[in-house]
């Protein structure tokens, strides 16, 4: 089963066959989204009706672009605004992190360690609902004490930024502890015989070795924030990000805007993701 | 430099360990650790009048009496393992084909192509399946046009379209473990199989199989614990009946309002999602933090 051991052509052919088909699988529901955005029908469906630019440009009703369409342009923009927030604080303190468990030593470390990592088994439903309940309690006993309601404690962008926090944090810390691992300490030491300080020492040599691991968690925690669907739900409120709202006119059967919502997202996450090589490249 | 007294370097080293702890344990404890245990204590409790609620374990009894609550529950678990279970056997074979057949280049782009549906939110990828899947859909005209079927046929709003959508939704959780354990076993290893005798199937038990253990378990947890939490794929593709646990959570808490039955709903299902998780790793004998990292 490898190819230096020989194995009959039948096996061969119909192996290669096996894995032609799991590609095909694996890329069918993008291409068919990305294709129907430009059928002229009213419906994301067959048949056919020829191509269009309509649910891209168009600026009338029923048959509203995506540019044209406020609603969605404005969702778009929240969740940009979440994504960035979120990654922003999550990229401050899983740097911290990282040298928190690559550095020190302190009883309870090992604990710690596994405590930083449960965020990636609780389901995003449940950290979302926890994180709601909690929440609540607070600002319920802050109202009562001292007649103070605090908005952002209630369903609301705070909190979504909040709950994507909670566990992107973890996935960020991941990648920058791996590369602060490899690190070698005679560059810090060196810079620090040369005459910094501590701090001088990790900002001028620590941290800009450390530059692209933070831009890789940086783009992974904008996507994952962007595209964030179960947590977000639970903590929502009168704002709804990109992912919300499509899901909301998913259920009622919407026309093929969303396809050309899909294409935009699509478009941008292929950038993002041609970045994050670009940034690994450089890093190595 | 001047030279620094131990005492005082441990002192400054202190602070800054202490400066390095505060944010991690803020973070830990006021959203993680005591939402947790916040939300224990709500599903204890019972409303008896506006404001006024008692220590009581009724939540978690009507779970056990109200059938739909009860069955709920195990068919999104059932479904959960089986949906587990075809992406391992799905993912396995390209995998491998990945990892051991392919060198250089090929190599490199399959295993990007696998990536790639996974930059692309899950809203998008499910909308592709709905599409698809549809009575007006791909596979009805296809089936239509071969003349297999008469006339359209809905295949969305059942079992086995909730079970595509959470089987494509999971493949890269376990394709990416898969191949980088598959990718450390060195050929020899399976070559000495086949000099001894072995035919492939025995190569692959005693030899494949066994190496690529912590691959597949991890892979496994994770892909469980994301089909048992999914809220997406079985509410759009499996329409109003598709029963999973999570649309149950969301139902108490944000229609009904019932936020001591959703509480215990939440504690239930993270009971049987690290439940899971710990069986998987007992059963490997791998640690927590290894399999995660």
């Amino acid at each position: 089963m490898i190819p230096t051991i020989a194995s009959s052509r039948f096996f061969r052919f119909s192996y290669i066959f096996y894995v032609a088909c799991f590609f095909i699988f694996l890329m069918a529901p993008l291409v068919v989204v990305a294709v129907f955005s430009f059928n002229d029908s009213m419906f994301p469906s067959l048949p056919w009706n020829g191509g269009t630019l309509d649910w891209y440009l168009n600026d009338t009703e029923p048959k509203l672009g995506i540019f044209n369409d406020e609603e969605l342009l404005d969702s778009i923009w929240t969740s940009i605004s979440i994504a960035i927030a979120t990654t922003l604080i999550s990229l401050s303190l899983a740097t911290c992190n990282a040298f928190l468990f690559e550095r020190e030593q302190f009883p309870g470390k090992n604990l710690l360690y596994v405590l930083m990592l449960t965020p990636l088994v609780i389901p995003g439903v449940i950290l979302g609902v926890s994180i709601l309940v909690f929440s609540s309690t607070i600002a319920s006993w802050v109202e009562l004490q001292f007649g103070y309601d605090i908005e952002a404690l209630r369903p609301g962008l705070p909190l979504v930024i909040i709950g994507q926090f909670a566990f992107i944090t973890t996935i960020a810390t991941l990648v920058i502890s791996a590369r602060l691992r490899k690190f070698d300490m005679t560059l810090e030491e060196a810079a620090m015989n040369l005459g910094a300080n501590r701090l001088t020492a990790i900002f001028t040599v620590t941290l800009p070795y450390l530059k692209p691991a933070i831009m890789g968690a940086g783009i992974v925690s904008f996507l994952m924030s962007f595209e964030n669907f179960n947590t977000t739900l639970m903590l929502v409120g009168s704002d709804a990000p990109l992912t919300i709202a499509m899901f909301d006119r998913l259920k009622e059967g919407s026309t093929p805007v969303l396809n050309a919502v899909s294409v935009i997202l699509m478009s941008g996450s292929a950038c993002l993701a041609l970045l994050s090589l670009f940034v690994q490249r450089k890093g190595e | 430099m001047p030279p620094v007294s131990t005492a005082s370097l441990s002192n400054t080293s202190r602070i800054g360990l202490w400066l390095l702890l505060a944010p991690i344990l803020l973070w830990l404890s006021l959203l993680i650790i005591l939402p947790h245990v916040d939300m224990i204590l709500i599903s204890l409790q019972e409303r008896i009048s506006s404001r006024n609620y008692s220590f009581s374990v009724s939540n978690y009894t009507e779970f056990f009496t109200e059938p739909l609550y009860w069955n709920t529950f195990v068919r999104t678990a059932v479904m959960s393992v089986i949906a587990t279970a075809l992406t391992l056997l799905i993912a396995f074979p390209v995998s491998y084909y990945i990892a051991k057949m392919l060198t250089g280049r090929l190599k490199t782009v399959l295993f990007v192509l696998c990536l790639i549906p996974f930059w692309v939110s899950e809203l998008v990828r499910t909308y592709g399946w709905m599409i698809i899947l549809r009575e007006t859909g791909l596979v009805s005209t296809f089936l239509q046009w071969l003349g297999l079927a008469d006339q359209p046929i809905e295949m969305l709003y059942n079992d086995a379209a909730i079970m595509v959508g959470l089987i494509y939704t999971s493949m890269l959780f376990m394709v990416v473990p898969l191949v980088s354990t598959l990718d450390s076993l060195d050929n020899s290893l399976i070559e000495a199989g086949y000099d001894l005798g072995g035919n492939s199937w025995n190569v692959l038990k005693e030899i494949v199989i066994p190496h690529a253990m912590p691959g597949i378990v991890s892979g496994c947890v994770v892909v469980f614990m994301l089909t048992l939490g999914n809220y997406l794929t079985p509410a759009l593709l499996g329409g109003k009946d598709s029963l999973w646990f999570t649309e149950q959570i969301y139902t108490q808490f944000i229609t009904r309002f019932n936020w001591e039955q959703g509480s215990a709903f939440g504690m239930l299902l993270l009971i049987l999602s690290s439940l899971i998780v710990w069986v998987g790793l007992k059963l490997s004998k791998q640690s927590f933090s290894k399999v995660m990292s």
